[in-house]
């Protein structure tokens, strides 16, 4: 066996003593972490009569809902770029979020065949989800492209932030996908609770309009940690109208940090009786 | 640790919470028993009692480089308990394990295939699941796709897969792990009798040349005894006995509850039953008496009393009678009826001078409607035949044979 060339030659394993080489075997696992991205994007696409197709069609029907009824319905201003492009930025990262979220937090229970038989670090099974997310968001990504084009909309230096936000917007869903998946294991509710949540979030964040135009929410908004990374988004994507909003970022910045320590650190507390309880 | 001890497991105990095992399964349950605990901390000062249930108390042993040590014991007995703590798969309440060189388990064959990706696919992700790596994957390739003998079907999703080609994919890429140490749950409980041969060959193969460890959990007595050198008898959680595998699955055979030739299960034990047809006792007759030790040269009487509680079953029932290796010495069965309620009693002579000498051990089988398997009790008694003496005056060693019948033998002379 040739993966694990630097494994100690004595392995202890004891009582109530955690995992001293935990973060070295994740890595030594990251062959296995590759695994399970490719399988996951492969059964995917693989079995779907339209394949990639759902990964646009699902979104732009959104883009579309949000764009007949904050647009026109409630008729809130865009600024420069049509409403659909301002739309289309804020889905962008609402369903980099969303899917990496409800991906990350169904993904130990998914796994339980594997979970229960051997051994790897667990934190390789919603490290892997967020691959799907990633070539999801690629797609969306690239469809933005075509429509900023069509629109002849030209992206600012700003745009070569982006990746930034992106992994900002990650963070945040990795951070709540750990305590999701984890409380998964032990209470099979939190299966409903995700999809509602994101339901619901959808709404509390502003992916159909821009909170530059609703001065008396703002604070309010800012205190959801999407918010930032949408005005972020927004921000580096659409032209030199778009407002950077400090507040709202350094509370995404800061609910990240959090999610993503406290994520870990619930993680790691609980995978130990993964195996017992799963 | 000295060189030649790969493993040492030391004071494993593992606890089970019942709680775990049942129950607050939803939020709501949970949140129920939290308030139930808070509201008894205030009210009554007590705490509740929690259900605690070790499945591994205090095991302790030692495994050498190169040895092949077969793990067996009862349902319940904590054997998968044991290789998963030393798959890592759970951690230990109490206790440490020391390891030297790597380890891979096999706890079931084709652990993370994935239906819907073809054979090919599923050999990488696999391989990958069980520790090897992509390189190495690539360099036994070919030699896992002759093994499994599924050419033909790489490129085939494997939920399309025959079973038997399932199962010989899954095991031929567990075959090619190169691991020092190799831990294995039953996996040999699969597959058609030929390909589970080529198995044990392999098995045998890699840890004779190359001198690897290999821990192997079974219920098949004959396998242990032929494949191990050694072997651990668990019971209740507890090394009851380890030593030369043979005296062990001996010690195993005679630990049963029927030491006195009759045994009788109570109307909860789900092994023996359900409530459809339920087994109430069995027994051994010699003599004209219930005894476990029968001489060779009398009859011996295997008896057993079932009741039949749904009319209109067809019955089929039968004894299955194993010798001290573990290898199956005959089966035989009244054949099929169509009782109506109530209870019976099936009893088979086996003819003197027949069996043997040594232990035997009966399984009982009860079988509805052709193929639902109500009862299949292994071990449900055993017996052992004794050397009387009678008609020995040829040879006083041991008679090799799983039977020992008297045959017609004509000496002539011819010159």
């Amino acid at each position: 066996m040739k993966i694990p060339p630097a494994m100690p030659q004595t392995l202890v394993i004891e009582a109530g003593r955690a995992e001293r080489h935990y973060w070295a075997d994740l890595w030594r696992y990251r062959e296995l972490l590759g695994f399970l991205a490719w399988r996951d994007i492969k059964v995917r696409y693989q079995q779907t009569l339209l394949g990639a197709a759902w990964a646009i069609i699902q979104p732009l029907a959104s883009v579309a809902i949000f764009t007949f009824v904050f647009g026109r319905l409630a008729g809130m201003p865009s600024g420069n770029e049509p409403y659909f492009i301002v739309v289309m930025a804020g889905q962008l990262a609402w369903q980099l979020f969303a899917n990496t979220l409800s991906n990350t937090s169904g993904s130990m229970v998914g796994n339980a065949h594997l979970i229960s038989k051997i051994y790897f670090p667990r934190l390789t099974v919603p490290l892997a989800t967020l691959a799907v997310a990633l070539v999801d968001f690629a797609i969306l990504l690239g469809l933005f492209g075509a429509a900023l084009a069509w629109t002849g909309i030209v992206p600012t230096w700003r745009a070569l932030l982006l990746p930034a936000f992106i992994l900002l917007a990650l963070a945040l869903a990795l951070g709540a996908g750990l305590w999701l998946a984890a409380l998964t294991v032990r209470f099979r509710d939190f299966r409903i609770v995700v999809p509602f949540l994101l339901q619901i979030g959808v709404f509390a964040t502003p992916v159909g309009y821009r909170t530059d135009f609703l001065p008396n929410w703002q604070a309010l908004l800012a205190l959801n940690p999407m918010t930032g990374v949408i005005d972020a988004f927004r921000w580096c994507l659409l032209g030199e109208g778009a407002v950077f909003h400090l507040e709202s970022l350094v509370f995404s910045l800061a609910w990240a940090a959090v999610l993503i320590v406290t994520g870990v650190w619930f993680f790691r507390r609980s995978e130990r009786s993964f195996a017992d309880i799963i | 640790m000295s060189d030649d001890i790969v493993i040492r497991a030391e004071n494993v105990s593992k606890r089970y919470r019942l709680s775990h095992l049942a129950g607050q399964d939803t939020l709501g349950e949970s949140l129920h028993h939290l308030a139930r605990l808070a509201w008894r901390r205030v009210r009554c000062n007590t705490r509740l009692q929690r259900e605690d249930f070790w499945a591994l108390r205090d095991v302790n042993f030692e495994i050498k480089r190169g040895e092949v040590v077969g793990i067996i014991g009862r349902n319940g007995a904590g054997k998968s308990t044991l290789l998963k703590i030393l798959s890592r798969i759970t951690g230990p309440t109490t206790g440490r394990i020391m390891l030297q060189g790597r380890a891979a388990s096999l706890l079931e064959v084709g652990t993370g295939f994935h239906p819907d990706l073809t054979g090919r696919d599923n050999i990488y992700l696999n391989g990958a699941i069980l520790g090897m790596s992509r390189a190495e994957i690539r360099r036994k390739f070919d030699e896992i796709v002759a093994f499994a003998e599924v050419e033909r079907f790489l490129d085939t999703p494997v939920k399309r897969y025959s079973s038997g080609m399932y199962v010989r994919l899954a095991f031929s890429v567990a075959a090619h792990l190169e691991p020092e140490i190799l831990i294995i749950d039953e996996v040999l409980a699969v597959g058609d009798a030929a390909f589970q041969k080529k198995c044990l060959g392999k098995i045998n193969q890699v840890s004779r040349d190359a001198g690897r460890t290999v821990i192997f959990v079974s219920h098949n007595l004959g396998v242990v005894a032929n494949l191990c050198g050694r072997a651990i008898f668990m019971e209740n959680g507890r090394v009851k006995f380890a030593g030369q595998a043979g005296e062990v699955v001996a010690s195993y055979i005679r630990s049963g509850d029927h030491a006195g030739g009759e045994v009788a299960w109570p109307p909860e034990d789900p092994r023996a039953g359900n409530n459809r047809v339920r087994l109430h006792r069995a027994r051994i007759v010699t003599e004209g008496r219930i005894s476990h030790d029968v001489p060779i040269d009398r009859d011996v009487f295997i008896e057993y009393e079932f009741a039949v509680h749904t009319p209109d079953l067809t019955l089929t029932s039968s004894i299955h009678l194993f010798d001290k290796h573990g290898a199956c010495v005959l089966s035989s069965g009244p054949g099929n009826s169509t009782p109506s309620v109530g209870i019976y009693r099936d009893r088979v002579r086996l003819p003197a001078n027949f069996l043997n000498d040594g232990l035997y051990s009966v399984s009982i089988i009860l079988i509805t409607d052709s193929a639902r398997i109500e009862i299949h009790l292994t071990d449900a008694i055993t017996f052992t035949v004794h050397e009387t003496g009678a008609g020995r005056n040829e040879f006083t060693g041991t008679i090799i044979g799983c039977i020992r019948p008297k045959l017609d033998w004509q000496n002539t002379a011819i010159t």
